[in-house]
């Protein structure tokens, strides 16, 4: 009759010296959240509620926001931590839901380079925009445009 | 368990709005011409109600992450959990009994 092996228990785990990656996204969900709150009322306000609403918003209207510093402060602001907080989400719900590996790497994957994307052309459009681009038909530039 | 599949639900159809968004801003980089024309349609009808909508997700996602919030850090959150739900709901209500009328006016003209 043979004797049972029982294994040596385990040594105790050295403590990991790695960040923990999920307790930040935890923790960024809410401090984004409560910044956001803020930015997203305050833009809906300013585009949708005030003066003639979301009829007054075109290319001129867009312009005119962004002659002012603050508002490409805002806008920035906005399209990081808003982008970087759904992204974040979808990855929450794509591991809750994307049971198969390659599916789910698939969809992280399609996450992390669909959002690293919108940052970048939403970053570049924000600091390289041309409030009088040449060969624009006046009346549709903001009044700012000197003209010819 | 509402509260947490609305909040779900809210934030992923917030999320694709997100991302059409940032596209279709991206095209004042294009041409004046072609922001204007993307632009114009959601001044109409069907996407004023859209908007509607959107305004209803954003509006209840926001005051149900406040809510989250007060839950994991307020010494008393976990207790008061189900009466900030119906006062999330309240403040719903008085958000889009500000906003509603305002904007179906301007989008519908009135």
């Amino acid at each position: 009759m043979t004797t049972e092996q029982v294994e040596a228990p385990r040594s105790a785990r050295v403590a990991r010296r790695s960040t923990n990656f999920e307790k930040w996204g935890w923790i960024y969900m809410r401090a984004s959240g409560v910044v956001l709150v803020v930015l997203i009322f305050g833009h809906l306000f300013v585009n949708l509620v005030a003066g003639e609403g979301v009829n007054a918003i075109d290319f001129a209207f867009v312009a005119g926001k962004w002659a002012n510093p603050f508002f490409i402060v805002w806008d920035t602001l906005l399209l990081w931590l808003a982008l970087l907080h759904g992204a974040n989400g979808m990855r929450t719900i794509t591991n809750d839901y994307a049971y198969n590996p390659t599916i789910r790497r698939v969809l992280h994957w399609a996450n992390g380079l669909s959002t690293a994307m919108l940052l970048l052309l939403g970053t570049l459009v924000i600091y390289t925009f041309d409030p009088c681009p040449a060969g624009a038909s006046a009346d549709l530039l903001p009044s700012f445009c000197a003209a010819p | 368990m509402w509260s947490w599949v609305l909040h779900r639900i809210t934030g992923v159809a917030i999320y694709f709005f997100l991302l059409v968004h940032i596209l279709d801003t991206a095209l004042v980089r294009v041409s004046p011409e072609a922001y204007n024309a993307v632009i114009n349609t959601y001044k109409t009808p069907i996407m004023g109600l859209g908007e509607a909508g959107l305004v209803a997700a954003i509006g209840f996602h926001a005051l149900n992450g406040l809510r989250i919030i007060l839950i994991d850090f307020w010494s008393v959150g976990t207790k008061y959990h189900r009466l900030m739900f119906w006062a999330v709901i309240a403040l719903w209500v008085v958000l889009l009994a500000g906003f509603l009328p305002r904007h179906l006016m301007h989008v519908f003209g009135g």
